[in-house]
């Protein structure tokens, strides 16, 4: 039987994968070809979807990005034995897009079916598991600060620290939140992670229930992201009938359940406080700190809250130890980080390195350079709250604390790739439109600072006392830096002030009254 | 005799749609988000009228449950377009030309974001990225995701249901 696999990751769906593999089952059933198709996971090389894979006696060989249409031909070209055709990557092991990352927590990515616990098991799944459960809390806890792992989300706070305060404070019930609100553009590696590792994920918060004492779990999930909804309920239904879940988990002791919350539109339930609130049912409003989450989270009990790349590394260290994944990376920033280049970008997808990669790698080497072949301008990294960058910093390397010392964020690694056809001036307008659209309106500077922010750039670029308005701007985004409750209004001024700062040119352009319609 | 009355109307919203989906979820406060999602799903949006039911089946008050079901960009206390067309509107599909995508679709449709067509086929919104800022610009036609859009698969989706 020939094995044929075709990606169920909605960045292949989007572009049709459904009905690539409905053509070649058809396409097979008429041409009496015996054939398997599996529905894998995406390799995370965007532009090649839908990427068809055909198992060979040397290994995968890859064909992409394939069209329903395409389908007869590569029928004709003999693709189900490796046939050479016109879209044929050959080997997909040798390709040098994947060749040269270092996919730890990404392992899997493309190789194996994401719902079936077989793969996942024959694949090193649930081994770190397997020596969690025979560990004690603090050990558990011991190994994951000794990696050096710091929070994937973007605030980058040390995860054995944290860890270690849920586990220290005691409480009748405790709780573990997987942050699994990917609202920032740029960024899809939480996706990918649950539509196409589920298990791993089950896997990380297991542990993570483990090493604190916390017995239930909850995945918030946001509404656009129906697939990794729909992929994590039916992987935790798997998992607890095998019984890596729920009550005495594989014969133990131990218990953890796990549900899937699904968010409803709003960015700013990204923010931790403001997804316990939603949570718990409520508009999703920032709370103060302190109390931090760890002493007092969700319904009021020790919570470790986490985002999904984080928990998605924990199997990995405690499976192959502290020390395997500390020997990547630079400085304070151990380990590896899965990159995501996305926007203008010839070979979009995720890449993952350690720590210590330039953005100028990530950008040629691996993206090709931008997708329209025109000059790139800026780079947006980290999300919609983070610095637009110049090309003249692209050699920097992606380091928490580089990128802090040049009034930048790494975040959750997403790279947002702009040619020189972009307007700065737009995107610092964007930056402060979408902190309006989004914020909770707890805080004074983000709900009405927001908004001033846009009038101001809309002055700026009509012309209207443009250096009195440019100083006005910067006292604006040092208030909201200074006196916001959280990073939604405390981080806007980060892409305005950049843009600002790196391209002044387009905030001094002819003025454009007519163009504010 | 007397006839017997209660500071509590037991019956309250007895025969609102939304007091069966609230029994679904344990009538818990913690689930509103997911009653108000199941609501909408069902009726196609989430009615003001079905507010006092759903409060009263959770034990909230009625300021609670409108103040959550108004923060949330998803829900929608007003009927809708037949068909829901979501514009990824964030920074990677504008750096592939979303704003202009976004512009050309609100002309073909003669309607601006956050509005429905005149013939109740189609409400239009923005939304903040859908995770497919590697394939962009990107959109979600109903519940699909879909990538690498321009401004002719919008119009070839909408002559389909329009023919």
């Amino acid at each position: 039987m020939i094995k044929i696999y075709v990606p169920r990751d909605s960045s292949a769906k989007a572009v049709g994968a459904d009905e690539v593999a409905k053509a070649i089952a058809v396409e097979a059933v008429t041409q009496n070809i015996s054939i398997q198709i599996i529905r894998n996971s995406s390799r995370g090389m965007a532009w090649l979807e839908t990427f068809v894979e055909v198992e060979t006696s040397k290994g995968r060989v890859g064909y992409g990005p394939i069209e329903a249409g395409d389908v007869k031909r590569l029928f004709a070209a003999k693709f189900y034995e490796g046939g050479k055709h016109q879209l044929a990557h050959g080997l997909v092991d040798e390709l040098p897009y994947l060749k040269n990352q270092e996919r730890l927590t990404f392992a899997r990515a493309g190789i194996t079916d994401p719902v079936s616990l077989g793969d996942y098991i024959s694949h090193g799944g649930f081994e770190g598991l397997k020596k969690a459960l025979v560990m004690t809390g603090a050990a558990i806890v011991a190994e994951v600060t000794e990696s050096g792992l710091r929070g994937r989300g973007g605030a980058a706070f040390p995860t054995g620290i944290k860890w270690k305060t849920v586990h220290d404070t005691k409480a009748d019930q405790k709780y573990v939140c997987c942050n699994a609100d990917e609202g920032d553009s740029g960024t899809f590696a939480d996706r990918m992670v649950m539509e196409g590792d589920p298990f791993m994920l089950i896997e990380g918060m297991t542990i993570a229930g483990l090493a604190s004492g916390a017995t239930k779990g909850f995945i918030y999930i946001r509404s656009e992201y129906p697939d990794a909804i729909a992929t994590m309920k039916e992987a935790i239904g798997i998992a607890t009938a095998e019984k890596w879940l729920g009550n005495n988990i594989q014969s133990t002791d131990h218990s953890f359940t796990l549900e899937v919350r699904r968010g409803a539109g709003a960015y700013i339930c990204g923010e931790e406080t403001a997804m316990l609130e939603s949570l718990e049912g409520k508009r999703g409003m920032v709370r103060a700190k302190p109390p931090i989450p760890a002493l007092v989270g969700l319904f009021g009990e020790p919570t470790i809250i986490n985002n999904v790349l984080s928990f998605a590394a924990v199997p990995f260290i405690l499976a192959k130890g502290s020390t395997a994944y500390k020997n990547y990376g630079m400085g304070r920033s151990r380990g590896t980080l899965p990159f995501q280049l996305a926007g203008n970008i010839k070979q979009g997808g995720l890449v993952e390195k350690a720590f210590g990669i330039t953005l100028r790698t990530l950008i040629n080497d691996f993206g090709g350079g931008t997708f329209t072949g025109r000059k790139l301008r800026a780079v947006q990294v980290g999300g919609p709250l983070g610095s637009y960058l110049p090309e003249s910093q692209l050699d920097l390397p992606m380091d928490y604390e580089t990128f802090a010392a040049n009034a930048a964020m790494v975040g959750h690694g997403g790279l947002v790739v702009f040619d020189d056809s972009v307007d700065m001036a737009a995107q610092a307008r964007f930056a402060m439109e979408f902190c309006a659209i989004e914020s909770c309106g707890k805080c004074t500077p983000c709900r009405i600072g927001s908004t001033r922010g846009a009038e101001t750039i809309d002055k700026i670029v009509a012309g209207i006392d443009r250096d009195a308005n440019l100083i006005l701007l910067e006292d604006l985004c040092q208030t909201m830096t200074d006196g916001s409750l959280c990073a939604m209004g405390g981080l806007t001024p980060m892409p305005v002030m950049s843009a600002v700062k790196h391209f002044p040119e387009d905030f001094d352009k002819p003025a454009r009254l007519q163009a504010a319609e | 005799m007397a006839k017997k009355t209660t500071l509590i109307d037991l019956q309250f919203g007895k025969s609102d749609p939304a007091t069966p989906i609230c029994a679904k979820h344990d009538n818990k406060p913690d689930a509103l988000l997911e009653i108000l999602h199941d609501v909408q799903h069902e009726l196609g949006h989430v009615p003001e009228t079905s507010l006092p039911a759903i409060a009263h089946a959770l034990n909230l008050s009625r300021a609670e449950v409108y103040g959550v079901a108004t923060f949330y960009h998803d829900f929608h206390l007003k009927p809708t377009g037949k068909h829901h067309l979501k514009l990824c509107s964030a920074e990677a599909c504008q750096s592939m030309g979303g704003r202009d995508l976004v512009a050309a679709v609100e002309k073909f449709l003669n309607v601006k974001m956050g509005q429905t067509t005149s013939d109740g086929l189609i409400t239009l919104e923005a939304t903040y990225c859908l995770g497919l800022c590697a394939s962009a610009p990107s959109m979600m036609f109903d519940n699909k995701p879909m990538a690498r859009v321009n401004a002719d698969t919008v119009k070839s989706i909408v002559e389909g249901l329009r023919a």
